[in-house]
């Protein structure tokens, strides 16, 4: 159903216009600007004169219509909700188990991994100080760990997405589970988080490991093994989240990850993979920050993006590639250590703002989530917050419902352009990889934290708790912070040794030689050599040495 | 906050990460800051071990240490202050940002932590606070090496 473009006949706007801006004038006194994370100058009012829907058909359209600006499916939530999506992990993989256990009853439609910071950093759990094991994330070195993690999970019916960087450890573990279980790999369904080794590089330093020419060579494979062997996974999930939290403004996010999503479709399209299977699978992960508006324009903006990008740069043919698939998690760069409580109002604030986004997964961050791992209590509400907001509140009955609000749709076009500029210096710097490599995106990303940190310390910025109504006393100032037990940690730890000994030395051997010689030939899979010694009985840690070994050690790049 | 005396030759400060997190965000503004208050900033990369931490100190004749810590390596920071003090580098000040725990404080600062700055710190409370445990931290060492020379 298409429409005429709203041109509505406003008689005595111009008057009525002139008026209100005289007295608004008289009235507001010194007015100070306002400007949003973006940049973007934003003002008092907006009127038929800033958008009037003339370009309705060719920037908005219908949800599930090009350019998808109103939603990428024709029902969105009033058809199916987001995923509700917890991040977990922490402690041991039965810790693990049990606090995963406890999310699904409490309605959580779907599950998250998250590793230990010793993963991340490519080491086994006897090589670090147990004190710092488990606290951040699960330990999980191994094919036994991943099992005992998912007991009672029903791998190959519930989705999982594991933060899981490169070399993929965690869903070879995963595999390896599937297999004992007699899974089909076919049906192991989830999504390779963390995959996205530029953003690491330019934002986190958290995942440093293989060198940036070792880490794309590693992408590439795995995205070649899971298109081909694992139709429910989605191999690469492009994540803005990085850069926003190191700093990086909504605009500059978006542009900046759609310039990295466009290296990884050339990269895999440069080794014989067809654009349209793969981007069938690309998805994507942001932050959804507090300035509400701003976010929903962030989105929106992004979908009409994404879908040009996809079909006239990329030449995908089929509209499912055009598809901007997101995941979103509401930003602890918000949240307050300080009157911990009030973090509660401002998750709900940005789950809203990410509900009228469009988003099709989410994770509410729980209140406590800036001083430390979330306790079961303060897990449950978040997952709470987002069944209010459904249910209670009704925000899932009317399908993108700011559109046409002259404000949302002004600043809608306005990020736009802000996140296509960002392409275009991307572009000029020779693409995201290079753009990377030379510190370019490092320095854009430095300058605009620093910039948002002046705006606070310059007060112009207000955080309550933090530069304003400061509290004598902080709720939760005398709570304990749970951390994992150490003597059960240090139980793991010699289960794992012991494991290590008990393992057939011949197969270990051979599994890391095929590893290594598939690092040197590019016509083998590096991905493929690693879910087999996954599966031979190797762990993170060996995994990781080996391939560093071959492939380079990733240095932390300083930037002055 | 009393304003420290400004040192001269200016205070030496170490910025600095520890133990498995890679979050830099934090380290990077803090050391700027410091650096445009006037002090001489050596700034390391996150994952230092506590070994490369002591040594860089000793060389580079440090007055203080900040460790920035996001994602629990804070744990680790008594063992640091145990190495500095076995290197003979009691009098250095170690100041830890980033997010402490309110029950897991007392710990630190009864292992000799000199101040602790959590989120939302402003500049001028980190500027004076570790300019004042330079300041410490200095006339400390002249005392020393006072005592040393007859």
């Amino acid at each position: 159903m298409s429409r005429e473009a709203v041109q509505l006949s406003l008689p005595g706007f111009d008057r009525d216009f002139a008026e209100w801006r005289a007295a608004y004038a008289g009235q507001i006194g010194a007015e100070r600007p306002v400007v949003n994370r973006s940049g973007v100058e934003i003002k008092p009012l907006y009127t038929p004169r800033d958008w009037d829907g003339s370009a309705y058909d060719a920037d908005l359209g219908f949800p599930g219509q090009y350019p998808f600006t109103r939603g990428i499916y024709p029902t969105m939530h009033r058809g199916r909700t987001w995923s509700q999506r917890q991040l977990v992990g922490l402690g041991t993989p039965a810790d693990y188990n049990a606090r995963v256990r406890k999310l699904l009853a409490a309605g959580a439609t779907a599950i998250s991994f998250l590793p230990c910071n010793s993963g991340f950093r490519g080491l086994d759990c006897d090589e670090v100080d147990p004190l710092l094991l488990g606290t951040c994330g699960t330990v999980s070195n191994t094919v036994d760990d991943m099992d005992a993690a998912l007991d009672g999970v029903p791998l190959g019916r519930i989705s999982t997405a594991m933060n899981d960087p490169s070399p993929f450890t965690l869903l070879a573990f995963t595999l390896g589970v599937a297999r004992r279980r007699g899974i089909p790999w076919e049906r192991v369904s989830g999504t390779s988080n963390q995959s996205d080794y530029l953003s690491h590089f330019v934002a986190n330093h958290m995942f440093y490991r293989l060198s940036l020419p070792g880490s794309r060579r590693v992408l590439t494979d795995h995205v070649a093994f899971c298109l081909e062997r694992l139709p429910n996974w989605n191999p690469v999930s492009v994540v803005g989240q990085h850069m926003q939290q190191a700093g990086a403004t909504p605009a500059e996010t978006v542009g900046l990850t759609f310039s990295t999503a466009l290296q990884y479709a050339q990269d895999c399209v440069a080794r014989g993979i067809d654009i349209d299977v793969l981007l069938r699978r690309f998805t994507f992960f942001f932050d959804i920050s507090i300035s509400f508006f701003e976010e929903i324009a962030k989105f929106r903006a992004a979908r009409r993006v994404w879908a040009r990008l996809a079909r006239e740069r990329l030449g995908a043919k089929n509209p499912n590639s055009w598809r901007f698939k997101f995941h979103g998690q509401t930003s602890g760069v918000d949240l307050t250590r300080q009157q911990p409580l009030n973090n509660i109002a401002r998750v709900a604030t940005q789950a809203i703002a990410g509900i009228f986004s469009g988003l099709q997964s989410m994770h509410t961050d729980a209140y406590d989530e800036a001083a430390a791992t979330p306790t079961e209590e303060s897990a449950r509400i978040a997952v709470a917050t987002q069944t209010i907001l459904r249910e209670e509140a009704h925000l899932c009955d009317v399908i993108d419902p700011l559109a046409g609000s002259w404000y949302v749709e002004t600043l809608t076009d306005q990020m736009e352009a802000e996140i296509l500029s960002v392409i275009a210096r991307i572009d000029a710097a020779g693409g995201m990889y290079k753009a990377a490599e030379s510190g370019l995106v490092q320095g854009m990303i430095g300058e605009s934290a620093l910039r948002w940190q002046e705006r606070i310390e310059r007060g112009e910025e207000k955080v309550v708790g933090v530069n304003c109504h400061q509290a004598e006393d902080e709720e939760g100032q005398g709570k304990s912070t749970e951390r994992p037990d150490l003597d059960r940690m240090r139980a793991h730890v010699a289960r794992f040794r012991a494991f290590k000994e008990s393992r057939s030395r011949t197969a270990v051997e051979g599994a890391l030689a095929a590893l290594a010689r598939a690092a040197d030939d590019e016509d083998d899979n590096v991905f493929a050599r690693v879910v087999e010694a996954a599966e031979a009985g190797v762990t993170h840690g060996e995994i990781v040495t080996c391939l560093r070994k071959e492939l380079g050690f990733g240095r932390p790049l300083v930037v002055a | 906050m009393t304003t420290a005396p400004r040192l001269d030759p200016p205070a030496r400060v170490l910025v600095t990460k520890i133990g498995l997190d890679g979050h830099d965000r934090g380290s990077r503004i803090v050391a700027a800051f410091l650096r445009d208050a006037g002090m001489d900033v050596i700034y390391t990369p996150p994952w230092q071990s506590i070994a490369a931490v002591v040594k860089l100190a000793t060389e580079e004749d440090v007055d203080a240490i900040g460790v920035s810590s996001l994602a629990t390596d804070h744990l680790i920071v008594p063992q640091l202050v145990a190495a500095l003090r076995e290197a003979g580098l009691a009098h250095v000040g170690v100041v830890v940002g980033g997010i402490v725990p309110a029950d897991e404080q007392p710990a630190l600062v009864a292992a000799g932590v000199g101040a602790i700055f959590g989120p939302g710190a402003s500049r001028d409370a980190i500027v004076a606070g570790v300019a004042a445990l330079a300041a410490d931290a200095r006339a400390a060492r002249d005392a020393e090496l006072r005592e040393q020379t007859p």
